[in-house]
């Protein structure tokens, strides 16, 4: 991205939104790169290749407001584009809540380098690009006969972006994303044909987990699910695998909006200073983590990102608060939303937990659900292993877990000390108590 | 096609406004021009390009030889605005333009897409899909043929002449009837959302077609306080619509539902866990069907030999009176298109007829290798994507029984009524789908009602365990958007009332 070139169309469009009668405006100038391989069974299956640009403007006029995206940035398709965009904004109601940030909010960014771009990106070739897709996949020739079709990819992208806002912030943005994976269906009984996966991120090339061990963990995934049966329904721990515990944790994310509490659609409203989880849940919002996959320098508001406890020994914290809802609540906006969530770590590793449990279900994989954020209730489906003694005697699947949040986070008994690190969610292996499985 | 009559607004709102005087929502910066004696002029000078280019960009897709390689332009223009608090106090419009070239070798694909409809651009582009192939070059083709389409959605009046002033007058009288229809609600929030999608298909087999999908959404939800508890829900409509989908009679009911469904959950409760006959509504309990077995014969996976059917065709998988399709043709239905995004015509695809296994959803790589005609069912969610086999409106068709029949034969079970997703592993076949609410069966009577349970099953199983299905189809009402491999694309589903004699469902105790 050429700075001058995009900045100068930005502060552009910022005058050009004034002149039409935009007295404020924040907006943000976004161009990505990626290409994407992807191998099935040997040879190439898709090769795709892309460069995109987009504006998005958000328009304060006379007490409105309204917001607007293009992906075609010529000036003069941006100008008509600009002026119906402003005139709708004037049929729209007044709402004294819609303001930019309060500019002391813009300031305090974090010093630390957080190294999102890895520069040799640019350097990749397409014939490294095949090379490594093909690799994943080649790992794992000759390692299981039930081995029905293994499919492999690899993808990165680079992206920058402008964003500015007419009372004076201006932030730029630029990072580069890898992922490799690797999936595999094997032949199970009968017409079963059960699919295991293993997916690795990184903001960095060379900190991307080999392939070998992401082909191995594929295949070790699938060949779990072989012979996996639903057991009958049960009250029992809940033993959550670090990699998949982001999927109980990201449902909370909703409920934890200032916007969501604003609009009575949570269950954790009006209980800022509560307990609402047991002394062992501790989570922070951390934004600044070197190379972290959910770091960042400024939010969507242009609010300087700042460390931000969630969770206490239980009590919560903060909740997410972004302008406008923090302006309708009279709250200080802190975030529009999630950067990285850090788990205070436990003592004990994942298998040292697995060992101690005399019966419980490990969760290894989420199959649909939901939950509702106004009540906290939540039923979800899962798939995984029975333990008994510590071990894994029965795959299982085909079954939900089933009950309510406020109750969940009282009954989490042990935190593992491996946060998974290749997520802005960096969960550790996690125990609930009492939780409802069902099944046949 | 659209026709770019200026039909008033009025007849929804009653307000009587000098449309003229209002704005619409954001126009392009292109001319809206008639079609001419070339049918494709419009979109020819929607797009600023003309048959020369296409051969030229064709050409170089096809530098390093291929067997296929095919154009698909879009331009989209979609609005949304918003009330909550008691004020619609946001809008927001977003415009898409592009072209994304696609090179066949085999059954490999190479893609790229460009933002700017130029002929360097789109040859530069053209040159990274060629790629895939490494053989000699292949000729353009010299003309294009005019695929002959039917017309699904039969619109009248373009979005961009509809009122902004209307639409805030609508989204007003909603929310005063939400609030109006009972003192326990507490909080209103109304959305109202379309778009118009203009594409162009052009292959190097001397294919073009066109097409103008428009499409609606309107939702309101609402949260209710009874005993200081709260709970929220929502109803919505989506259709291939123009405005004058919303009549009087919607618009009354949109606020009225929204309040019902919400209110209904305070007297709801959690269902036991275990495995119980459950019935399903009529409607978009077809969210089962696009789980159970939809993808599962998208012809992708079972090209692959990844889906629980790769071996089912032709064979018995349910009661002889299940009877399931694939439909992109269902007049003004939000999964139906008149044609696909490969360009081929879109069709009824029958899927499992009086219970035996008949048909996959094929895109034109599929096809081939199956040997078939494509079914019409090569979508994608822009041209930022290539095509995939996927759903359009995948229903049951009506059976022979009674829904107070199935209702009187549980002893004790679910009755499910409203859904809100699903998800499906096409390999081992387990899905779900997540039931809002609905109600307890108990001793032949519909009882009391249940609220958030997911449901889990393996779709073969679940297809053999439908013992019951009843005389009244009917299609879904709301927004339905099939994910897969990362691309949305609007869907519909319908469902008569089924009986599923046994299934996982995810109580409690």
């Amino acid at each position: 991205m050429e700075k001058n070139v995009y900045l100068d169309l930005g502060y552009w469009v910022q005058k050009k939104a004034k002149q039409l009668g935009a007295s404020q405006s924040a907006l943000g100038i976004n161009q990505s790169r990626s290409v994407s391989v992807d191998y099935r069974d040997g040879k190439v299956e898709t090769l795709k290749e892309s460069t995109q640009q987009s504006l998005w403007i958000e328009l304060f006029a006379g007490g409105r407001y309204s917001s607007h995206s293009t992906n075609d940035l010529r000036k003069d398709s941006l100008e008509k584009f600009l002026t119906n965009a402003v005139d709708l904004t004037g049929f729209l109601t007044k709402d004294e809540f819609r303001r930019l940030a309060d500019p002391e909010l813009y300031k305090g960014q974090s010093k630390v380098d957080l190294d999102l771009n890895d520069s040799s990106q640019g350097d990749i070739t397409a014939e490294e690009r095949q090379a490594r897709a093909k690799a994943l996949g080649a790992q794992l020739e000759g390692k299981d006969e039930r081995i029905i079709s293994v499919a492999s990819g690899f993808y990165d992208s680079h992206s920058e972006s402008y964003q500015l806002a007419s009372n004076g912030f201006e932030g730029h943005k630029e990072s580069t994303s890898f992922t490799h994976g690797v999936s595999v269906s094997l032949q199970g009984a009968g017409d079963k044909k059960p699919e295991g996966w293993r997916y690795y991120r990184a903001r960095h090339l060379n900190d991307l987990v080999g392939a070998e061990q992401t082909a191995n963990e594929a295949l070790a995934r699938t060949q779990d699910r072989v012979g996996a049966e639903k057991i009958a329904s049960e009250t029992m721990p809940l033993l959550l695998e670090n990699s998949n515990a982001a999927g109980l944790f990201w449902r909370l994310m909703g409920p934890l909006r200032a916007s969501s509490i604003q609009q009575k659609n949570s269950f954790l409203a009006d209980r800022k200073g509560e307990k609402v989880g047991s002394d062992i849940l501790t989570i922070t919002d951390e934004p600044s983590i070197v190379r972290g996959l959910g770091s960042r320098y400024y939010d969507g508001d242009g609010l300087a990102a700042k460390t931000m406890p969630i969770f206490t020994n239980g009590v919560l914290n903060n909740y997410y608060t972004d302008v406008y809802y923090g302006n309708k609540l009279g709250w200080t906006p802190n975030a529009g939303g999630s950067s990285n969530l850090i788990v205070k770590p436990g003592t004990r590793s994942g298998a040292e937990i697995e060992a101690s449990l005399d019966r419980a279900i490990l969760v290894t994989d989420w199959l649909g659900g939901n939950a509702n954020g106004t009540t906290g209730d939540f039923s979800l489906g899962v798939a995984g292993w029975l333990i008994e003694n510590g071990k894994r005697v029965k795959s299982i699947t085909e079954m939900n877990i089933s009950g309510n949040y406020n109750d969940l986070l009282m009954n989490l008994i042990e935190v593992g000390n491996d946060p998974w690190i290749h997520s802005s969610f960096r969960t550790p292996t996690m125990v609930f108590d009492k939780v409802s499985f069902s099944g046949s | 096609m659209v026709q770019m009559s200026r039909r008033d607004f009025v007849k929804v709102t009653g307000t009587g406004l000098a449309l003229a005087t209002l704005p619409g929502f954001i126009r392009t910066g292109f001319a809206g021009v008639g079609a001419g004696d070339n049918p494709y002029n419009f979109y020819f000078q929607r797009f600023g390009i003309d048959e020369d280019m296409i051969r030229k960009v064709m050409a170089e897709a096809l530098h390093y030889g291929g067997d296929y390689c095919d154009l698909f332009f879009q331009n989209e223009l979609s609005n949304s605005i918003r009330l909550q608090d008691n004020i619609v106090n946001s809008a927001s419009t977003n415009v898409t333009l592009g072209v994304g070239i696609r090179v066949l070798n085999g059954n490999q694909t190479g893609y790229s897409f460009t933002e700017d409809i130029t002929l360097s651009s789109m040859k530069a582009a053209a040159r990274t899909a060629a790629g895939i192939a490494s053989g000699s070059a292949k000729a353009a083709p010299q003309s294009f043929n005019a695929t002959k389409l039917m017309n699904y959605y039969d619109t009248k009046v373009s979005y961009e002449d509809v009122g902004v002033k209307d639409k805030v007058g609508m989204l007003q009288t909603i929310n005063d009837d939400v609030f109006k229809e009972d003192p326990r609600v507490v909080k209103a929030s109304v959305n109202f959302s379309d778009s118009e999608k203009y594409i162009l298909v052009v292959n190097s087999e001397g294919g073009i077609a066109s097409d103008y999908q428009p499409m609606l959404r309107i939702s309101v939800g609402c949260t209710a306080e009874e005993d200081g508890r709260r709970e929220n829900n929502y109803f919505d409509y989506s259709a291939r619509d123009d405005i004058n989908f919303l009549t009087e009679a919607k618009l009354k009911r949109l606020p009225r539902e929204a309040v019902a469904r919400t209110v209904k959950l305070f007297a709801a409760q959690t269902p036991p866990a275990g495995e119980f006959p459950v019935v399903l509504s009529a409607g978009s309990a077809g969210i089962l069907l696009h789980e159970a077995i939809g993808h599962g014969m998208e012809a992708d996976f079972n090209r692959q030999g990844i889906s629980v059917y790769s071996e089912k065709m032709n064979k018995k998988i349910a009661a002889p009176f299940v009877t399931i399709v694939d439909n992109g043709t269902n007049p003004n239905i939000r999964g139906s298109i008149n044609v696909d995004d490969e360009g081929v015509p879109s069709e009824e695809t029958v899927l499992v007829e009086d219970g035996i296994l008949r048909t996959y959803i094929h895109d034109r790589i599929s096809a081939k290798h199956y040997g078939v005609k494509p079914t019409g069912s090569g979508r994608r969610e822009s041209f930022k994507h290539y095509p995939m086999p996927r759903m359009r409106n995948t229903y049951m068709r009506s059976g022979p029984h009674e829904f107070d029949e199935m209702i009187a034969s549980v002893d004790y079970g679910i009755l499910a009524d409203q859904f809100t997703n699903g998800q499906v592993n096409i390999g081992p076949g387990d899905f779900t789908f997540y039931v809002k609410s609905g109600s307890l069966i108990e001793n032949g009577k519909i009882t009391a009602p249940i609220k958030d349970v997911n449901i889990i099953g393996n779709g073969p199983d679940v297809l053999e365990k439908v013992t019951m299905v009843a005389n009244d189809m009917k299609m879904a009402e709301g927004g339905w958007t099939c994910g897969k491999n990362g691309q949305g694309v609007p869907v519909s589903q319908g469902m008569p009332s089924v009986l599923v004699s046994s299934i996982t469902v995810g109580g409690r105790g």
